[in-house]
C-alpha cells in the first residue's frame, strides 16, 4: 500500500510540474519581444489528389517556396510562417469544409486558393464572415469578384476575396480573337463540363467567336469523370467543324483530344488555363500536337524574376505543374505575407489582425515574380496579361502574349 | 443518319467492355446469390496489375506484342488472387448469414481496395498513363476503328466463346450449372461446392482484368476510382441481361453501351429534346432503359423466371 500511494503521489507531482512548465513556456511565447517567434500560418486549399491535382500541387508548393523565402529573409521580424495545405479534391463541399477548418484555426491569417472557381463559390462566404483574406492564384470566373450580373452591373460580393489571375471575360475573348483572326478558323464545335469555370469559359468563347463572325456548328456537354467520348467524336466528325473548343480541365480534355485524333478528326482542340498542364501532353501523347490553350499572365520561364523560383521548385523535386499557377501562388502568398508584415509588429498579433490584413492586401502594390501585383476595387488583379500556348513537339510553347479589351 | 454505323460500333466497343465485367457479377450471383459490389475494384486492380507488369517487371521499351500477353497474365493473376481472396476471407465466413451482411462486407471491401491502391501504389493519387498499342487505325466501310479498340473486339468474343464451351462441356462447368441450380443437392451428389464458388470468382476476376486492359488501351490511363462507374454500369448490364445468365450479361452490356451511345448522339436532334441530349445525359438514358426493361420483363432480357429463388 505504501508503495502504491508513493507512486500516485509522484505521478501527480510530476504531471503537475510538467503542466505548469508547459503553461509557463506558452506565456513566455506571447510575452517576449525577442527570442522565440510567433508562428503564423498561411492556409492553402487546392486539389492535392485526384482530379486536377497536378495543377493543385503546383499551387501548394508555389506557396511553400514563398513561405520558405519569407522565413529565410526574415521578411516579418518576430514571425515564423508555416503552410497548412488542405485537399479539396476539386469538390465544392470539401472546399467549404476546409474553409471552415482554416477559419477556426486562430493562427491562420491568410489563405491561398482554391484552384477551381466552382470551389471558390462555396468558400467565399465562409472567409467573408470570418474576415479572413483569401487570394486565388487561378480562379477565372468573372462573378467571383464582380457579382452575378457582372455583364450589366459590376458589384463586388465579398471584400475578403482577391485573385492574381485575370478573368474568363478576357480569356474567352482572347481565345476567340486568336482562333478567328490568327488561326483563321470559322466553324467551331463547343463542349463544356457544366462546371462554373468550364461552362462560363465556353459561353464567353462562343459569344466572342460569334461576334467576330465565326459559326458555332454545335454544342455539347460532358460530365466530370467521363472517359468514353466516342459518340461525341463521331458527332464532331460529322459537323464539319475546323476547331474544337473545350471549357473544362485537363482530366477530361486529354482523353477527348486523344479519342478525337484517334477517331480521325484532325482539328485542334482549344481550351482555357484549366488545360494548361504538362500532364495533358504526357497523357494524350502525340494526338495533343497542335492543341492550344489560353492561360493567365505571361510564361513564367520568360520572367527573369521567376528564375530563382523555378530553380528552387526543380531543385526541391516538388511534384506538380508550377508552370500554370506556381508563380501566381508565390505572388499571392507574398501579398499576404507583406500585408501581415504591416500589421504584425515584433511578433505581436493584434486582436483585429485578420480585418487589418484584408485592408492591407487591398492596398498591395509590388513587383511579383509573375508580374506586377495590385488589386482593383473588385479584388481583381490589375495585371491583365494573357498568353496563347500551343503544343509544339510535345511541349507547351507560348505563341502569343497580350491583353484583350473586353469593351 | 449516315453516322449510324459508326455510332453503333462505338456502342458495341463500350458495351463489350461492360459485358466482360458483367460476367463477374452474373456468375457469382448465379451461384451464391451474392452481389459482389467489390467487383468494380477487382476490375481496377486488374488494370493496375497489368500496369505493374509493363512498368516494373518488363524491361523498358518492350514491344507491345510481347508486353500485351504478359500484361494480361499479370493483370489476370492479380485480379484472380484478389477475387479469390475476397471470397475466402470476406464472403465465405458470412455464407449462411443474412443477405445484408455480405453486402456490407462487399461495400467495405470495395472502399478498402480503392484506398489501398490510392495510398500505396506509386503515383496512383493522380491518373496513371497506360501503354498504348499505337495510333494506327483503319476503316471498314464508313466505320473507323482505332488500334486501341481492336483489342476489345477480338478479346470479347474469344472470352465469351471460351466461357460458353467451358460451362457447357467441361465437368467443372456442368458442376457449376448444378451448383447454380441447387447448391445443397449438388453437394449431396458429391460436388465440392466451395471449389465451384472459388472458380466462379476466379473467372469473374480474369474477365474483369481483360476488360481493364481493354479500358487502359482505349482511354490511355487508369486510376484508382475507375472501378466505381464501370462496376455500376456492368452491374446494370448484368441485371439488364438477366442476372445469373452469362450470355445475358454480354447482351446486357452491348445493349447498354449501344443505348448510351445512341442517346448521346441522337436525342438532342429530336425536336423539343435538345435539353435532354448530349454526352452528360448518357447515364440517365441507360437507367431509363434499365427501368423500362425491369418493368416489362422483370427477369431481364435473357433471364428465366425463377419462382422459388432470388
Amino acid at each position: 500500500m505504501r508503495h502504491r500511494s508513493l507512486l500516485i503521489l509522484t505521478t501527480v507531482l510530476t504531471t503537475g510540474a510538467l503542466t505548469l512548465t508547459a503553461c509557463g513556456s506558452r506565456d513566455d511565447d506571447k510575452g517576449s519581444d525577442s527570442g522565440s517567434k510567433t508562428t503564423v500560418v498561411i492556409g492553402v486549399d487546392a486539389p492535392l489528389t485526384g482530379q486536377n491535382s497536378a495543377t493543385g500541387l503546383g499551387i501548394q508548393y508555389g506557396v511553400q517556396i514563398a513561405v520558405d523565402d519569407a522565413n529565410k529573409k526574415n521578411l516579418v521580424p518576430g514571425v515564423t510562417f508555416k503552410v497548412k495545405a488542405l485537399d479539396d479534391k476539386a469538390v465544392p463541399a470539401s472546399g467549404q469544409q476546409n474553409a471552415t477548418a482554416l477559419v477556426a484555426n486562430k493562427d491562420v491569417l491568410g489563405v491561398v486558393g482554391p484552384l477551381n472557381s466552382g470551389v471558390a463559390t462555396q468558400m467565399q462566404q465562409v472567409f467573408d464572415t470570418a474576415g479572413l483574406v483569401q487570394i486565388s492564384p487561378s480562379n477565372t470566373a468573372p462573378e467571383l469578384t464582380q457579382g452575378k450580373n457582372w455583364q450589366s452591373k459590376k458589384e463586388r460580393p465579398y471584400k475578403t476575396y482577391f485573385r492574381t489571375a485575370t478573368t474568363d471575360a478576357l480569356q474567352g475573348g482572347f481565345a476567340a480573337d486568336y482562333a478567328y483572326n490568327t488561326l483563321k478558323k470559322r466553324k467551331v464545335f463547343i463542349v463544356d463540363d457544366k462546371q462554373t469555370y468550364g461552362a462560363g469559359l465556353a459561353k464567353l468563347f462562343k459569344q466572342n467567336f460569334k461576334k467576330a463572325g465565326g459559326k458555332v456548328t454545335a454544342e455539347d456537354h460532358i460530365s466530370v469523370g467521363d472517359t468514353d467520348f466516342s459518340s461525341l467524336v463521331t458527332k464532331v466528325k460529322n459537323s464539319g467543324a475546323d476547331l474544337f473548343y473545350y471549357g473544362g480541365q485537363y482530366d477530361e480534355s486529354e482523353k477527348i483530344t486523344k479519342q478525337l485524333k484517334d477517331g480521325g478528326v484532325d482539328i485542334p482542340l482549344f481550351g482555357g488555363d484549366g488545360m494548361f498542364s504538362d500532364t495533358y501532353i504526357e497523357t494524350a501523347g502525340k494526338p495533343s500536337e497542335g492543341d492550344l490553350v489560353t492561360s493567365v499572365g505571361v510564361p513564367v520561364t520568360t520572367l527573369p524574376a521567376a528564375k530563382e523560383f523555378i530553380a528552387t521548385y526543380k531543385a526541391k523535386k516538388y511534384p506538380g505543374d508550377y508552370g500554370t499557377y506556381g508563380g501566381y501562388s508565390y505572388d499571392a502568398a507574398t501579398a499576404i505575407i507583406k500585408a501581415i508584415g504591416n500589421v504584425v509588429k515584433d511578433g505581436k498579433v493584434p486582436s483585429d489582425a485578420r480585418t487589418k490584413i484584408v485592408d492591407e492586401v487591398q492596398k498591395t502594390k509590388f513587383d511579383g515574380i509573375a508580374g506586377p501585383v495590385a488589386f482593383d476595387e473588385y479584388g481583381d488583379t490589375t495585371n491583365k496579361q494573357l498568353t496563347v500556348y500551343q503544343v509544339v513537339k510535345g511541349k507547351w510553347k507560348a505563341v502569343k502574349s497580350g491583353t484583350y479589351n473586353a469593351g | 443518319m449516315h453516322t449510324l454505323p459508326q455510332q453503333l460500333a462505338n456502342g458495341l466497343f463500350l458495351g463489350s467492355m461492360y459485358g466482360l465485367i458483367a460476367i463477374g457479377y452474373t456468375m457469382v450471383y448465379g451461384i451464391v446469390q451474392l452481389i459482389n459490389f467489390a467487383h468494380g475494384e477487382i476490375f481496377m486492380t486488374g488494370g493496375f496489375g497489368a500496369l505493374t507488369v509493363y512498368f516494373y517487371v518488363l524491361p523498358d521499351g518492350t514491344s507491345m506484342w510481347i508486353a500485351l500477353p504478359a500484361m494480361l497474365i499479370g493483370g489476370g493473376l492479380i485480379a484472380v488472387l484478389i477475387a479469390v481472396g475476397a471470397e475466402r476471407f470476406a464472403y465465405r465466413p458470412l455464407r449462411g448469414a443474412p443477405r445484408l451482411a455480405p453486402l456490407i462486407t462487399a461495400i467495405g471491401l470495395s472502399l478498402g481496395l480503392q484506398q489501398v491502391v490510392f495510398n500505396f501504389y506509386p503515383d496512383a493519387k493522380t491518373d496513371r498513363t497506360f501503354p498504348q498499342l499505337g495510333t494506327e487505325s483503319f476503316n471498314i466501310g464508313s466505320v473507323h476503328i482505332q488500334s486501341g479498340q481492336l483489342f476489345i473486339i477480338i478479346a470479347a468474343p474469344i472470352c465469351m466463346a471460351a466461357l460458353g464451351f467451358f460451362v457447357r462441356l467441361s465437368r467443372t462447368g456442368r458442376a457449376m450449372q448444378a451448383t447454380a441450380q441447387d447448391p445443397d443437392t449438388a453437394q449431396l451428389m458429391g460436388i465440392d461446392t466451395n471449389r465451384i464458388i472459388v472458380i466462379a470468382f476466379a473467372i469473374g476476376g480474369l474477365f474483369a482484368a481483360v476488360a481493364a486492359v481493354a479500358y487502359g488501351l482505349r482511354y490511355g490511363q487508369i486510376k484508382y476510382d475507375m472501378g466505381f462507374q464501370m462496376g455500376l454500369k456492368a452491374f446494370t448490364a448484368a441485371v439488364l441481361g438477366g442476372i445469373g445468365n452469362i450470355y445475358g450479361a454480354m447482351l446486357g452490356g452491348v445493349v447498354l453501351g449501344v443505348a448510351e451511345t445512341l442517346a448521346t448522339a441522337y436525342i438532342d436532334g429530336i425536336p423539343g429534346m435538345q435539353q435532354l441530349g448530349g454526352g452528360s445525359w448518357a447515364p440517365v438514358w441507360a437507367f431509363v432503359l434499365l427501368i423500362l426493361v425491369l418493368l416489362l420483363r422483370p427477369q431481364g432480357l435473357l433471364g428465366e423466371r425463377v419462382a422459388d429463388r432470388a
